[in-house]
């Protein structure tokens, strides 16, 4: 029992991780970003190649981050600013954001192959730790730290920085916000910054956590992503951390009483689920549904 | 009585956008709904169009309880209307426009016979553009039948917009601020037509700023504000009416 | 005659593609972005498959009407929740059916789980798959001009406008996710019954994707529209194989590549699709 909750948190972390970056972009444009994954894709690997040269993975994480955030702008600057205004551009956005996420996934692929990749021996010290009834690994540890630790840096900058409330500003209405002077672009690019470092550090972590990196890693998660930001309430950062770590429990609990093959449809019936019952999530402020 | 509205109203969040409206319009008349900005007018508007549900009181149609039926229902029972902030279907032409807008006037269950090219169901869509066409030559816009839709004036625009409501040669025409950017020929134009329609026996519930326009073209009156019913009456009646020329003044219900 | 083999794969793939882009299409005609499509496809898919192995009996036709018949019905009780969602959340939801159906065909034992089911008999014809988009193409632009027509194009420029006109939207866009799902589920029995398989891992989110790539390039505002799109996406990464090759690229990431970045290219610079050029050079020349 303790083993499972330890487990549920571990694999709820990186889901929260991914998420969180997910739904602030939603929560800012209102457009779903289907390239999300992709940069998660594109970070494990950036990292990877890091340590593969021989860095230590505490300068590999850092700078694999740092280039997520980078794609994010790179990504906001090819598939979203030229829409903006459009009147369709919450589905043109959507698409948009794919053929983006396709040639990112095409580039992967060119340059380290379809197979598994893996990160060289010894990246991360080898050790088991026990806590109560349950083990863990060092590993596994470190990430569940670093997940909260970056998530919290998010709910601060969001409430507490200058920034933060522009972001807000701006995800209320870009209309209002230009007119009080906010720098409606500069905001967004930098709000696709930081979902997308936060991405690309669920990415790096996911690496490390299964060790197994290849084009299309971020393709379950990405769906998996889809149902943590429906349950959380699309646009809510803190919904998508609970939702996260809920949907880490859940599939834990499924594969040990229900068994391994239903794990995956557990996230798809809660997105079903939460779409139809409660279409605003658990802390959503999205009307989901037309008046 | 065409249209009755008791104790209506419609609240959102803490806001009262409509308290407690109580009145009625009658077929073959142009019925005034005026009060000042955000005074719950163009709600009233969605609420009888069925866009949302009322939170209190009850909406009949010909005796007939509407407040609870979808939209495409109560167009169905013979209402159409005009929007405040235009809303034509932007990449059809004007003639589409008003085609769509007769789309309760056309057969129900042309489309198998379409499928096997029918004579008839080729006669019933020349019929329709046919129509289409007319509609906007009584709006006077027949020359730009063809023309995109957002690339019409403002004022093209808002006559489009009418003759897609009339397509649907509908009991009860509800019509928010239909001369809104419009020069006063345009204006003009649009208040003999209302009153044409209304000669026709169709009630009409006409929303207008422009009082001169309001004053000359209505029989009766209701002003609102703050989501209340403070006037109702004659043109006359109202503009001497100590209540609604304090609203307008601006000093507050 | 091995030259000609090979293209008669990619004429029938053409064909496929084209009535899978067709099936997303229908509901993109009336403002709808609906992705349960490979869901549907793997439906028929099975659905035909399975008639076929076990009552080889049965004439083709009923077992293409078979597949066609069985996503629909499914799509009935899908859409009616569904289809009260606006824009993303749609799509959302319909890609999470989807998954949900490739899962249930994984972990069915009946249709051998994530193997699926092999040796199925060739029984589709290049001339069966036109045939069949060829009706496709008639009923869809049958529509166009027809009352029903006006109503789809009503409700994908404003649903709520489109309501207060008399226009049961619910009904329309059911019918159309209805219609979808005939197209995606009789393509799929074609293409069961021409590769000789049909598996899980061939109806992911990678497949309907492809479909609105190819409806989205070749451009959704006009029924022959996605067709176009499908030929062209479904041709080209042939003809430019051998550039590839030449270039050192491998042609599996090449494909990718070149898939979006003309997906891209579309949508920024020629949002009615490539079936919109020839209006373009027109209005260029006039
Ligand atoms: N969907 C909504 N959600 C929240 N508040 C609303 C909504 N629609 C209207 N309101 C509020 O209800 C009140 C009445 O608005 P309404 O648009 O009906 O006024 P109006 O009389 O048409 O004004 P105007 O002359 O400016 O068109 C306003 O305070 C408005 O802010
Ligand atoms: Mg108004």
């Amino acid at each position: 029992m303790a083993q499972q909750i330890l487990n549920g948190v571990f694999v709820g972390s990186i889901y929260a991780l991914f998420a969180v970056g997910y739904t602030l972009v939603f929560g800012v444009l209102d457009i779903l970003n289907l390239a999300h994954a992709a940069v998660f894709m594109l970070s494990a690997f950036a990292a990877l190649a890091l340590t593969e040269h021989g860095l230590s993975i505490w300068i590999a994480m850092p700078l694999g981050i740092l280039a997520g955030g980078v794609i994010g702008i790179v990504l906001e600057r090819l598939a979203f600013r030229p829409l903006r205004g459009r009147s369709d551009s919450n589905i043109s956005g959507l698409i948009s954001s794919l053929a983006v996420a396709t040639v990112f996934e095409a580039i992967a692929l060119q340059l380290f192959g379809p197979d598994i990749s893996r990160f060289p021996q010894g990246t991360f010290p080898d050790r088991t730790i026990a806590i109560g009834g349950a083990s863990a690994s060092l590993l596994q540890l470190c990430i569940v730290g670093i997940s909260v630790a970056l998530m919290a840096v998010l709910t601060f900058l969001l409430a507490r920085t200058r920034l933060g409330r522009r972001i807000r500003a701006v995800a209320e209405s870009p209309r209002a916000a230009r007119i009080l002077g906010v720098d409606v672009d500069k905001v967004i690019a930098l709000a696709f910054f930081i979902s997308s470092a936060l991405g690309g550090a669920a990415g790096i972590l996911f690496g490390l956590a299964f060790n197994s990196i290849s084009p299309d890693v971020g393709r379950s998660v990405e769906l998996k992503g889809l149902a943590v930001i429906i349950l959380g309430g699309m646009g809510s950062v803190p919904g998508a951390v609970i939702a996260g770590f809920a949907l880490g429990l859940i599939e834990v609990f499924t594969v040990a009483h229900v068994g391994s093959s239903y794990r995956d449809a557990i996230s798809f019936a809660v997105l079903f689920i939460v779409l139809i019952a409660r279409p605003r999530g658990l802390l959503g402020r999205a009307a989901a549904r037309e008046a | 009585m065409t249209l009755v509205l008791a104790n209506v109203s419609r609240s959102f969040g803490g806001v009262r956008a409509v308290d407690d409206a109580t009145f009625a319009v009658e077929s073959g008349e142009v019925h005034g709904l005026i009060g000042p900005n955000g005074a719950g007018k163009t709600t009233l508007l969605n609420l009888i169009s069925g866009l949302i549900p009322p939170t209190g009181g009850t909406i009949e149609l010909e005796g007939r309880r509407i407040d609870r039926l979808p939209p495409y229902r109560i167009a169905a029972l013979g209402v159409a209307r005009t929007y405040q902030n235009i809303r034509l279907f932007g990449g059809l032409s004007a003639a589409d426009n008003v085609v769509v807008g007769r789309h309760l006037k056309r057969r129900a269950a042309p489309f198998w016979r379409r499928l096997l090219m029918l004579p008839s169901a080729r006669r019933e869509e020349v019929r329709a553009r046919e129509a289409a066409e007319a509609g906007l030559a009584r709006v006077g816009m027949r020359e730009r039948a063809r023309s995109q839709a957002y690339g019409l004036s403002y004022g093209e625009q808002r006559r489009v917009e009418i003759a897609r409501a009339l397509a649907a040669e509908p009991k009860l025409v509800l019509l928010d601020e239909p001369t809104a950017g419009m020069n006063p020929n345009e204006a003009a134009a649009v208040a003999r037509l209302v009153r044409e329609v209304a000669g026709e026996g169709r009630a009409v519930l006409l929303i207008e700023h422009n009082v001169r326009l309001v004053m000359e073209v209505c029989d009766r009156i209701t002003v609102l504000n703050f989501g209340k019913v403070i006037a109702r009456g004659t043109p006359a009646e109202v503009a001497n009416d100590p209540a609604v020329i304090a609203a307008y003044l601006g000093d507050g219900a | 005659m091995d030259l000609l083999l090979a293209y008669e794969g990619l004429i029938a793939f053409v064909g496929i593609n084209g009535l899978l882009a067709l099936s997303i299409y229908a509901t993109l005609s009336c403002g709808q972005l609906s992705l349960a499509n490979a869901g549907f496809m793997a439906i028929g898919a099975y659905t035909g498959a399975l008639i076929t192995l076990h009552a080889p009996a049965v004439p083709f036709i009923v077992v293409l009407l078979a597949a066609a018949l069985a996503p629909s019905l499914v799509a009935v009780p899908l859409g009616l929740p569904v289809l009260r969602l606006r824009g993303v959340f749609l799509a959302i939801a319909t890609v999470g059916f989807g998954e949900v159906v490739r899962l249930v065909f994984v972990n069915w034992d009946f249709t051998n789980g994530a193997l699926g089911l092999v040796a199925i008999p060739q029984r589709t014809h290049v001339w069966t798959i036109y045939l069949a988009l060829a009706v496709a193409l008639y009923v869809l632009g049958r529509l166009r001009g027809s009352r029903a027509g006006y109503a789809l194009e009503a409700i994908r420029e404003d649903e709520t406008a489109a309501r207060t006109m008399g226009i049961q939207s619910t009904a329309y866009k059911l019918s159309m996710l209805v219609l979808g799902a005939a197209l995606a589920g009789l393509a799929g029995a074609l293409e069961a019954h021409f590769t000789f398989i049909v598996s899980p891992a061939g109806y992911g989110f990678g497949r309907v994707v492809d479909m609105l790539v190819q409806a989205v390039v070749g451009g959704a505002a006009v029924f022959y529209g996605p067709v176009i799109g499908a030929a062209f996406l479904t041709v080209l990464p042939e003809v430019l194989r051998e550039l590839g090759a030449r270039l050192g690229l491998s042609p599996g990431p090449f494909r990718l590549f070149l898939n979006g970045v003309i997906l891209l290219a579309v949508i920024l610079y020629l949002p009615s699709g490539l079936a919109s050029l020839p209006q373009r050079f027109r209005r260029r020349a006039a």
